[in-house]
């Protein structure tokens, strides 16, 4: 363990904060502290003042307007409000949802609450490549179906899902559209209006925004939606969300949107150019790789691949001073493998082998040679340890041999 | 995860990795674990009259699975298969500082112990 370099490759986990989102932010903590709801007083409008502006950017950058942007305390908050928002709002039209089982578990738990009380929820499968398939959506979508709830891009795999298609076929029948847009506000193109998007929800910590602020797009008009709060108090935000506004949080997701979209073309290419850089290496010098994900329709900054007949936990020790998420990447906490993986019908032995890379604005392309280089020589090095790569070395597959389970 | 120095060291630097002929008459081979429970470890013991003098190891498993599989062998080493017998994985466990998650990896190392040995005694019996 003497590596002393560290070296940041998980950022879809979380991203720093951009410093000149940091500059933006400081003024709202000491001199314009106010409270936004202070109507009173100079240090409220200040306050009121800056959130609005915020409202304003965040609003334009997806197409919307100011008045259907709710501040939360991050995507998790904005996912629950939309989904048990929409449910218990629109009960008497239906009991029944939709969703994906790759979802983040920010959408299957409401889900699951919500089936705890008798709603009816159906969640689509996906492909090798963790896509749906329309056409089942539109089989599954019914006269009682309140609402749809899909992601854009997937926080593991980064696959994209057609969200354009997707909300014309839930407008075309009749069902609200929640998008959980969090991997992708910023970085992929999207607008509420042209996509048919009803709810969105996103967070700012995924674009070099500070922690603890999200928000929910709330469309206001054909349709308008309407939401019964889960959090009540002072009737804030419309009475959608009541707390005392985050006003620095909000401030700092207004900058980091706004610096994402001023270069959103350029930075996307330049990271897809470092992801696809550290995937090439990969393959190249490896073999047993498998890419989990489209490979066309994907996050331009993920890359998560299956290291055959080596644990990814092992990996990641193997790299010291690397950032590098393993297994479930939001649940690594736990020793069981992805269900996004699981879902996509990967064997839970190379599901166990899996590791994502997230590639982000602050990466190097001496970085990304050195992280090839580091883990190339790790895996190399754990397979010569492996006794399942022995085995596929002497022509036997291990996934065709009678394992006692323990 | 935050691994002990011990379970570090057996990782960077782990004894008696390879395999040993597993035909041979005086060679015991334990393989337990499986690749979708995310360890396998082969564990092999070489005997001469009845004191094990060589041991190697495979492992495909996390860093405490690794640290486990090289420390038996490490264990095993100029012991009688009695003694080999007595290995426990609370020891193993103990030794590495394994948390209570970690735990079964060293129970798999006693299995493959285990194994070992009675593949060998097998062998002895068939002849």
């Amino acid at each position: 363990m003497t590596e002393s370099r560290l070296i940041y490759l998980d950022h879809q986990a979380t991203t720093a904060v951009d410093p000149q989102v940091l500059e933006a932010m400081l003024p709202y903590f000491t001199e314009h502290f106010g409270n936004a709801a202070s109507r009173g007083h100079d240090f409220g409008w200040a306050a009121e003042q800056a959130t609005n502006q915020a409202r304003e950017t965040l609003a334009n950058g997806i197409g919307a307007k100011e008045r259907e942007i709710v501040f939360t305390s991050g995507a998790t908050e904005s996912n629950n409000i939309a989904i048990l928002g929409a449910a218990r709002m629109y009960h008497r039209k239906g009991k029944h949802l939709i969703t994906c089982h790759t979802e983040h578990k920010a959408v299957i738990d409401p889900m699951r609450n919500l089936e705890n009380q008798g709603w009816e929820v159906t969640y689509l499968g996906v492909d090798a490549q963790g896509r749906i398939d329309l056409q089942e959506l539109r089989d599954a979508i019914r006269p009682d179906t309140v609402l749809v709830s899909l992601m854009h891009g997937n926080n593991e795999i980064g696959t994209l899902h057609p969200i354009k298609e997707i909300g014309a076929i839930c407008r075309e029948n009749g069902a609200l559209f929640h998008c959980d847009a969090t991997q992708t506000l910023g970085k992929e193109e999207l607008d509420v209006n042209e996509m048919n998007i009803d709810l969105l929800s996103a967070s700012a910590h995924k674009i070099y925004g500070p922690k603890g602020v999200g928000m929910l797009y709330v469309r206001r008009r054909n349709p308008r939606v309407r939401l019964e709060p889960i959090i009540f108090g002072g009737g804030h935000e419309r009475g959608l969300r009541s707390g005392t506004l985050n006003v620095p949080g909000v401030v700092g997701f207004a900058k980091a949107l706004e610096l994402s979209l001023q270069n959103r073309e350029a930075e996307q290419q330049r990271v897809r150019a470092l992801r696809d850089r550290l995937q090439q290496r990969l393959m190249d010098e490896l073999d047993y790789l498998t890419l989990n994900g489209d490979p066309e329709q994907r996050l331009a900054c993920n890359l998560n691949i299956s290291f055959a007949y080596i644990e990814g936990e092992s990996l990641v020790l193997g790299i010291p001073g690397i950032a590098v998420s393993s297994g479930s990447a939001c649940t690594s906490a736990s020793l069981e493998p992805s269900y996004v993986l699981r879902a996509m019908g990967v064997g839970d032995d190379l599901a166990h082998s899996s590791i994502r890379f997230g590639v982000g604005r602050f990466t190097t392309e001496e970085q990304i040679d050195y992280v090839a280089e580091k883990v190339v020589a790790a895996v190399r090095r754990l397979r010569d340890m492996s006794p399942l790569y022995e085995m596929a070395l002497e022509g036997i597959d291990p996934s065709t041999v009678q394992w006692a389970s323990h | 995860m935050v691994y002990s120095d011990k379970v570090i060291d057996h990782y960077e630097n782990p004894r008696n990795v390879g395999s040993l002929d597993k035909d041979a008459d005086n060679v015991g081979t334990g393989v337990v674990g499986a690749p979708e429970c995310g360890d396998v470890m082969k564990l092999q013991i070489q005997v001469e009259d009845g004191v094990i003098t060589d041991a190697r190891f495979k492992t495909f498993g996390c860093g405490s699975a690794i640290a486990s599989s090289s420390l038996a062998t490490e264990w095993l080493k100029g012991r009688s298969l009695d003694d080999a017998n007595e290995i426990r994985n609370v020891d193993i466990a103990e030794e590495l500082a394994l948390p209570p998650v970690k735990i079964h990896c060293s129970v798999l190392a006693e299995d493959a112990i285990r194994q070992a040995i009675a593949d060998f005694q097998n062998k002895q019996q068939n002849d």
